[in-house]
């Protein structure tokens, strides 16, 4: 693999020697309408609070646009929003305010055919095996037993779990259960995946392995992907672009376009402009980070470079 | 391979049911030899007179009065515990507002209520059959309430994903999700329902085991009450372990 560098120099320094093109800082990053997939406008999430006190603004207001095909991924504080702007594009929560349109309708209430979600906590169902978890979506959907075998036999193989098709999910570690959600997301063929923090609890090695897995499925099916994560590294190494979200109400502080060939896999972060990447996402990231847990920056060391 | 594997397990397992029933025949027979013919029979003695007991027409309508009641009563048990308890898993603050007076409930020793109990049903088999589902709903309302109340949320949130209907979601989901706690919620309830059926005969009722026994202890017919309690004794353990067998094996994905 080669890393095939678009624009900027790894050796000069200085801003203007950045490799990473930023997108204004507060300008959503728009797409053309012909490659538009999903896209939110003016998006706001507020969560009403206990009798008496104002509602707790979640979430933006957010205006976000996806390619089709393009990996797009999402990193912010802690308690910024991630996940409710997800469980919004997914149609699993609706909006205070504002609209969501995928694939050209708008998203009102359920979740509409063509996206598939995979979420960060082990959501396998321990009572199916890994073969009965991957068909589940597709004998819902009343398939025909021969292609639900084909589908089901060749994402277990893609996912390395043909080996484990008749276990069940008590049997497998972590990681192996979070890629039989995967699978179980994948065999339904989406067009747009989701996945909400999905290595979050897996350890480093295997978050970078999950990584390069990620990339494959995302060439392979060419399916547009949004990721939520709180791995800065995660995000610059596998995306296309990187939102970067403020303390709560989530906003987008910049879009970092990473511009990276789209055969690369997680060596990428040896190389030098993944450092750069990083961290000019980082120096973002740690102002809202303490903003976000409730400190004035001097009780953390000094300004931010 | 793993066909042999399984044989050895099962010859495996049915040398240590073989030990089990040699060291309990050992410690009775022991208990026998210590304290003699006043308060235990023999092994031998109790076996014996069970092949004799257990066909005579002296016998049998008691069997079948204390069958059953305790059929009655692990009915009512069963419906009306998986009801309520699902009824309070599903509806919230039911759940929060009967959960602390289930408890009490369950912890209360049920016996000071069989005067209650007596009042209400009179003497006979509706008495008993109350007595014994008093013991056994409790338990199951508590486990069927805190199975619903376990269930995966995420497992929720992907039939949503999914686009699953609401009846698909309660059987492909809901239904897996909460029948093993359930199950063991119904095992804890049969062996309470049996208690209650057998207290209840033992102190209001002229027909039954539980009857047999009290009589027994009066007349102090020892070689009769080591039978009954023999035949009780079997009873509570094959079907016990008929239901743990099934409780384990739906417990093993889990």
């Amino acid at each position: 693999m080669t890393l095939v560098r678009e624009q900027g120099s790894p050796g000069s320094s200085g801003p203007s020697a950045r490799p990473r093109e930023l997108a204004p800082r507060s300008g959503p990053a728009t797409v053309g309408a012909s490659k538009l997939h999903a896209q939110l406008t003016g998006v706001t999430k507020l969560f009403p609070a206990p009798s008496g006190e104002n509602p707790v603004h979640a979430l933006g207001p957010i205006d976000m646009a996806v390619e089709r095909g393009e990996f797009f991924a999402i990193v912010g504080p802690s308690g910024c929003g991630k996940s409710t702007l997800l469980d919004i594009l997914a149609g699993l929560a609706a909006p205070t305010d504002g609209t969501v349109v995928f694939e050209n309708k708008p998203i009102s209430g359920a979740v509409p055919p063509g996206i598939g979600v995979v979420f960060q906590e082990d959501a396998s169902f321990p009572w199916l095996t890994v073969w009965d978890n991957v068909a589940f979506g597709l004998r819902r959907a009343g398939l025909e037993r021969g292609e639900t075998t084909k589908r089901v036999e060749h994402w277990l193989r893609f996912m390395g779990l043909a080996d484990f098709a008749r276990a069940h999910p008590a049997h497998l570690s972590g990681g192996m259960r979070q890629r039989v959600c995967i699978a179980r997301t994948l065999v339904l063929e989406p067009r747009m995946i989701l996945l909400d923090e999905p290595f979050g609890a897996l350890d480093q090695q295997t978050r970078l392995l999950m990584g390069d897995e990620l990339l494959r499925l995302w060439r392979a099916t060419g399916a547009t992907v949004v990721l939520i994560t709180h791995a800065i590294d995660e995000a610059c190494m596998l995306a296309d672009r990187v939102g970067v979200m403020t303390a709560r109400p989530g906003r987008f502080a910049d879009v970092a376009v990473t511009r990276w060939p789209g055969d690369r896999d997680s060596r990428i972060v040896s190389d030098p402009s993944f450092g750069q990447l990083t961290g000019r996402v980082w120096s973002i990231l740690r102002d809202e980070s303490i903003k976000a847990i409730g400190h004035a920056e001097g009780d953390i060391g000094g300004r931010s470079p | 391979m793993t066909q042999s594997t399984a044989a050895v397990g099962k010859s495996r397992r049915l040398q240590d049911f073989a030990l089990l029933v040699a060291c309990i025949l050992a410690a009775w027979q022991a208990l026998y030899m210590i304290v003699g013919d006043v308060a235990i029979t023999s092994p031998v003695t109790t076996l014996g007179y069970a092949i004799e007991l257990l066909p005579s027409s002296d016998f049998r309508p008691h069997l079948a009065a204390s069958l059953t009641a305790f059929g009655n009563a692990l009915l009512i048990s069963y419906a009306g515990g998986v009801l309520l308890g699902l009824t309070l898993g599903f509806h919230r603050f039911s759940g929060e507002v009967a959960e602390p007076m289930l408890g009490a409930l369950y912890s209360l020793p049920k016996i000071a209520l069989y005067p209650i109990i007596l009042q209400i049903f009179g003497l006979g088999l509706s008495a008993k059959v109350a007595f014994g589902a008093l013991h056994g709903v409790i338990p199951v309302a508590l486990f069927s309430m805190n199975a619903v109340r376990g269930i995966n949320p995420m497992h929720l949130r992907t039939a949503r994903v999914l686009r699953l209907s609401s009846i698909e979601t309660v059987r492909t989901i809901v239904a897996p999700a909460i029948i093993p706690e359930i199950v063991t919620g119904l095992r804890v309830g049969f062996s309470l329902t049996l208690l209650g059926v057998l207290i209840g005969e033992m102190f209001a009722s002229q027909h039954g085991m539980g009857f047999l026994l009290i009589n027994a202890i009066n007349l102090h017919d020892v070689k009769m009450i080591t039978t009954l309690i023999f035949v009780l004794f079997l009873f509570a353990t094959v079907t016990s372990a008929i239901l743990l067998a099934i409780d384990r094996r739906l417990h093993v994905r889990v």
